[in-house]
């Protein structure tokens, strides 16, 4: 166990260093200088030239990258070009809103799916079933920015529940959580319905009801556990499918994450926040797969981590 | 017949009565009546054996007893079931439950899916005891405890903590058996309880079964398709043939004199353990005394790695192989017996270049070679190659079967076109099908055939030998017969080698020149038929021909020598090495390994 967590922790920091390196190739290939956009429109080549002295602009590939690998170590993420601040910093104020926000996607799409697929899976090949799937047909298949744009247009402008937009109370962060777990909600059913659907098969099944056990004993002491189990492993997966979505559901509700900060640098070309939030949202996957598979053999035995 | 057992015991209460019961199956083509007016008492204290091949629909009525049909796909359509006075069928869902694991219980096949992987064993029979019993959950740990002694299992405390796959499959049937037994039921029906299990674990469990009834004079419904099993177990017999009862009778006159001629043939096509006592095996391409070797083998291993620690290293191996040697001759048939792990499946996906091995494999005299080009390949399966068990999983269901025998012609690029075609159709009349049949796919054929057209496709390239990897365990008896005569035919007719791994002592027996008997990734014992059968010298080959049941209730043995423990692992931590067995001859080239 523990040389397993040792050899997984090991493999993590080669993935981040590894993403660390791409985005900064790319990034170093983007035609924008900089030095130019720092000194403004107006500055004479000399300043120019002084800048990228001081940012080691002019020095070669490697040693650049070096230096920022020096710089991250030692957890620093750099600065901002244009907001002249460090980019830990931005983050670290931006992260709690995020990570509230994906947690009331988490709790949204488990609710909502793992219920939806339930429900069809006892139903199965009824109009009830048919309905369930196709609704959430429409939610795997919906952008996430028609679905947000709907839900504000009906709950909040029309209906007038919910505020159009904001940070602050819960009942801020209801549309903003629906619409980043509409799209796992989907997904989440369907898995659940076909677990569901292939466990109540099994002769575990058929010896629990042969002992004499109530219907919802069968159905949540034996099988739930069991149709669960491939579900926890796609939670993981989730937080990196999260972390796209976050951009697009961040913009549409002016929910203050990084999210948020991401899009606007990426707008102002401002370099230092771009990798910054990329390498976050890297360590936000890596770390969702790796509690993903440790929580697995908490529920299922036959797990051994070696 | 040694009368311990009870035999008609007029006096003892009926606790289960079935009448005229129907099952019916909805299929595509309309309802089915699998279950066909069904009708017998069950004695206090009786064993009632329900037995046929798959299809009579034996399953079907412990399921329909139990109320426990694939509903609204099966379900019953007529006649009673009545157990103390209430009839069964006309219960409700929640009172039925009432009746499951209280008054009746039941067993199923396979004890390794047949328990909850993600609960503890301690929590699994804890819920069968609160299922009908209102006392409080340290009572029932206690009771749980306590029905784990009563199935002798070792060391109970430890097991209540453990998950199934943590248990052997022995040891899991009898945690089925202590969780069916928990709220001492009426009736135990037992649906194939050992059918899944190796002889010696199967003969533990009979035993069991036989003591436990004695105990609490629980009346059991046996389902089998054994017929070993039912002569071993049985007061009396129930022979089901396409859902209808064709004979009903007590054990002894059933076996001695059966009224049915389906209950005849039945019996007559089991092979029997000792029925080729004191007679050689003929081999037609033996006359010399010395047949060409077709395959020979020396100091074969296999050795499967297992990783683990921070760098993902080998800690550990699993020996599956030992330093095997053996030959095989023109026309002869080597049975390899062993029970489940013991490495003779391995050595069959070994001679096949399935699996990475060491040592040396000559096939016709001609080195194989771990790593070859795929010409050389070729070459040497041209000269071997293989039937696999279940003839359902081993044809791909989306080819025609024509293509399917074709496939090792075209890949070798040895015919085409017409002449294809009628190399493919010489297959087919050979195997006992019909050339007409070329073009449909596998799913619209029987077991059996399935298999005769496994065994044409082995045959497409004329090899000189063929691996039978427990090639007829998954047929029923009859079927297996005719297989068995086939592949016996071609024998003869082709001077065909025969490499029969199988776990069924009664088969290799009936099919072998030579048999060798493995243990634990060795061969413990090897000789001709009659050495091993009629003079086993090894321990663990006299344990194993001990274990089988015979088919004659008059040869019953109430107390089964029982075989005690389980085969130790084969996994052993990286450096540590098996001890090789060294061999005596005890004449005749009867070789039998030294006990260490």
């Amino acid at each position: 166990m523990g040389s397993y967590i040792l050899r997984r922790v090991l493999q993590s920091l080669l993935i981040l260093l590894g993403i660390s390196f791409l985005t900064f190739v790319l990034l170093y290939l983007i035609p924008a200088d900089p030095a130019r956009q720092i000194a403004g429109r107006s500055a004479t080549a000399q300043t120019v030239e002084n800048i990228r002295e001081q940012l080691g602009l002019n020095l070669p590939f490697y040693q650049q990258y070096f230096r920022y690998l020096t710089g991250l170590v030692q957890g620093d993420l750099g600065r901002s070009y244009l907001q002249k601040t460090e980019v830990g910093e931005l983050i670290a104020s931006r992260l709690p809103a995020t990570l509230l926000l994906m947690l009331g996607a988490i709790v949204c799409e488990l609710a909502i799916g793992l219920t939806m697929g339930l429900v069809a899976a006892l139903r199965r090949n009824t109009a009830a079933d048919t309905s369930l799937m196709v609704l959430s047909f429409v939610g795997v298949s919906s952008p996430q920015f028609v679905i947000g744009i709907l839900l504000l247009y009906v709950f909040a402008v029309q209906l007038g529940w919910f505020p159009i937009g904001g940070y602050g109370t819960f009942r801020h962060m209801v549309l903003p959580s629906l619409t980043l777990g509409f799209l796992g909600a989907g997904w989440y059913s369907r898995m659940m319905r076909s677990s569901m659907i292939d466990v109540l098969r099994q002769d575990f099944i058929r010896t629990a009801r042969a002992k004499g056990l109530k219907r919802w004993q069968v159905l949540f002491g034996h099988a739930m556990p069991n149709a669960l189990l491939p579900i926890i492993a796609m939670i993981g997966i989730d937080i990196g499918l999260f972390m796209s979505g976050i951009v697009v559901v961040e913009s549409v509700f002016g929910w203050p994450g990084i999210g948020q900060l991401a899009w606007q640098a990426i707008q102002r070309v401002d370099i230092p926040i771009i990798m910054g939030v990329t390498l976050v949202s890297a360590f936000a996957i890596v770390l969702g797969n790796f509690l993903a598979d440790m929580i697995a053999p908490l529920i299922d035995p036959r797990i051994k981590l070696r | 017949m040694s009368e311990t057992s009870p035999t008609p015991q007029t006096d003892k209460k009926t606790v289960l009565s079935v009448r005229d019961l129907k099952t019916a199956v909805a299929t595509p083509q309309g309802q089915k009546i699998v279950v066909d007016g069904l009708s017998f008492d069950l004695r206090e204290g009786e064993t009632l054996c329900i037995a046929g091949e798959s299809g009579s629909g034996k399953s079907m009525t412990a399921l329909s007893i139990m109320r426990l049909l694939p509903e609204p796909m099966a379900r019953i359509a007529g006649g009673t079931i009545d157990l103390g006075g209430r009839d069964l069928t006309a219960l409700g869902e929640s009172e039925m439950r009432k009746v499951r694991g209280d008054d009746v219980a039941m067993i199923f096949q396979e004890p390794m899916t047949s328990l909850n992987p993600v609960l503890t064993i301690g929590r699994q029979l804890r819920e069968a005891v609160l299922a009908h019993e209102s006392v409080s959950r340290a009572k029932a740990d206690a009771r749980a405890l306590e029905i784990l002694r009563d199935v002798r299992l070792s060391e109970p405390e430890q097991r209540l903590k453990q998950y199934p796959h943590e248990l052997s499959g022995g040891m899991r049937q009898r945690v089925m058996i202590a969780m069916a037994l928990a709220c001492h039921p009426k009736v135990l029906i037992a649906d194939e309880p050992t059918t899944a299990l190796d002889v010696t674990i199967q003969a533990q469990i009979l035993q069991l079964m036989r003591d436990l009834q004695k105990e609490t004079g629980t009346a059991i419904v046996l389902i089998t398709h054994d017929m070993g099993v039912v002569a071993e177990m049985a007061d009396r017999v129930i022979v089901m043939q396409h859902g209808r009862i064709v004979e009903d009778n007590a054990v002894a006159p059933l076996f001695a004199a059966p009224k049915d001629p389906y209950t005849a043939e039945l019996l007559a096509a089991v092979p029997k353990l000792g029925a080729m006592a004191g007679k050689d095996p003929a081999n037609a391409h033996l006359q010399d005394g010395a047949a060409a070797k077709v395959v020979e083998v020396e100091d074969l291993t296999v050795r499967f790695n297992l990783k683990g620690g921070v760098l993902h290293r080998v800690v550990s191996r699993v020996h599956a192989v030992e330093g095997v040697g053996f030959d095989l001759h023109r026309g002869e048939t080597l049975g390899l017996v062993g029970e489940s792990g013991c490495g003779k499946s391995t050595i069959g996906k070994a001679l096949m270049n399935l699996v990475p091995w060491e040592g040396s494999i000559r096939v016709c005299g001609e080195h194989v070679m771990r790593s070859r080009t795929a010409a050389a390949d070729r070459g040497y399966r041209r000269n071997l190659q293989m039937v696999f068990q279940d003839p359902y999983a081993s044809l791909d269901p989306r080819m025609t079967v024509g293509d399917l025998v074709g496939e090792p012609l075209v890949i070798h690029g040895l015919a085409r076109g017409q002449e294809l075609e009628d190399r493919v159709a010489g297959l087919f009349r050979r195997v006992g099908l019909t050339p007409e049949q070329m073009r449909r796919h596998p799913h619209e054929f029987s077991g059996g055939q399935r298999q005769r057209i496994c065994i044409a496709r082995a045959l497409a390239l004329e090899p000189k030998a063929i691996v039978a990897d427990e090639s007829v365990s998954a047929l029923d008896v009859s079927v297996q017969a005719q297989v068995l005569d086939l592949m016996k035919e071609l024998q003869d007719e082709m001077g065909l080698a025969y490499l029969f791994i199988s776990h069924d002592m009664a088969v290799v027996e009936q099919v072998s020149h030579r048999v060798a008997v493995m243990y634990l990734g060795q061969i413990v014992e090897v000789g001709t038929r009659r050495q091993i059968f009629e003079n086993p010298q090894h321990s663990y080959t006299k344990k194993l021909l001990k274990a089988v049941p015979i088919p004659d209730p008059g040869r019953r043995r109430d107390a089964f020598e029982v075989p005690t423990g389980e085969i130790p692992s084969p996994v052993l931590p990286l450096g540590q090495s098996v001890e090789r067995v060294r061999y005596v001859d005890v004449g005749n080239r009867h070789l039998v390994a030294e006990a260490p």
